[in-house]
């Protein structure tokens, strides 16, 4: 069972908001486009992003994601938090880009949706 | 049970908001996840494309013991082709959409997929009608 800890520990990173229901986060999509993230369903998934906004976090909760994962230090708002908190959404911050992260994650196990 | 509620276009940071009212009635009634899920999408996309294409719009959710039914009117440029809007990569979006980290050309098709009923007319250049389904 892979937990938001180990995937905080995994890609070097700031856990921001620690509260998700208890999933095995086993697979990982990583992307941008908030409309390509809506098409995709997998429980259990965590979504990589470059893109720090409210409609990310937005998107995470319409299709049922719970654990996000912000790249290159991208600044997540308050407002941000707010929301992810009320939904029960980790988010997690890292310094690396989404290509480092993603590798990390997949080089250990992490398996990809597609 | 009847819900409405009011969609500002150009508004990002309150798309969203309709849907996740809705999310919350859904979850109370006992209906499953995985529909719950697919509504949740529909509806979304919905309300993102009213933002990102239209001036302003009206939701109306009609909740029933074996569906819902939602329609979403809007007023704006309206769509000239539907057959073409329906594929999936096309997209008009302003880079301010794309920026947002929409306008993929995704949405109508998406909503299609996650529904049992999508129904789309519009009249160009006065505004743009949905109505979806989705069976419990
Ligand atoms: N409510 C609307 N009013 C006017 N035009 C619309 C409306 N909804 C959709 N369209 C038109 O249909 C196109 C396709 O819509 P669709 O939702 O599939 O993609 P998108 O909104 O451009 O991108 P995405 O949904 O992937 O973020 C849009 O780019 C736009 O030209
Ligand atoms: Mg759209």
């Amino acid at each position: 069972m892979v937990t938001v800890h180990q995937i905080n520990r995994l890609v070097n990173g700031i856990i921001l908001n620690g509260t998700a229901p208890d999933q095995d986060f086993s697979h990982a999509f990583a992307s941008d486009l908030m409309s390509d993230v809506l098409t995709i369903d997998k429980e259990g998934m965590i979504l990589l992003t470059g893109l720090s906004t409210l409609q990310t976090i937005r998107t995470a909760e319409m299709s049922n994601v719970y654990c996000v994962v912000v790249a290159r230090g991208k600044r997540v708002t308050n407002e941000m938090l707010k929301l992810a908190k009320e939904h029960s959404i980790a988010v997690i911050s890292c310094s690396s880009s989404m290509f480092a992260a993603s590798g990390r994650l997949y080089e250990n196990g992490i398996k990809p949706v597609y | 049970m009847e819900m409405q509620f009011h969609i500002e276009g150009g508004d990002f940071s309150g798309a969203g908001t309709a849907s996740s009212e809705v999310k919350k009635v859904l979850k109370q009634l006992n209906i499953s996840p995985m529909i719950i899920r697919r509504i949740a999408v529909a509806l979304y996309e919905a309300e993102v494309n009213v933002v990102a294409h239209a001036f302003s719009g009206e939701m109306t959710v009609n909740i029933e013991s074996d569906k819902i039914q939602i329609c979403i009117v809007d007023e704006g440029p309206g769509i000239e082709d539907i057959e073409q809007a329906m594929q999936e990569g096309f997209s008009t979006a302003s880079d301010k959409v794309r920026e947002m980290g929409f306008g993929a050309g995704m949405g109508l098709p998406n909503i299609k997929r996650n529904t049992d009923e999508m129904k789309l007319s519009s009249i160009p250049g006065k505004g743009t009608t949905i109505e979806i389904i989705v069976k419990f």
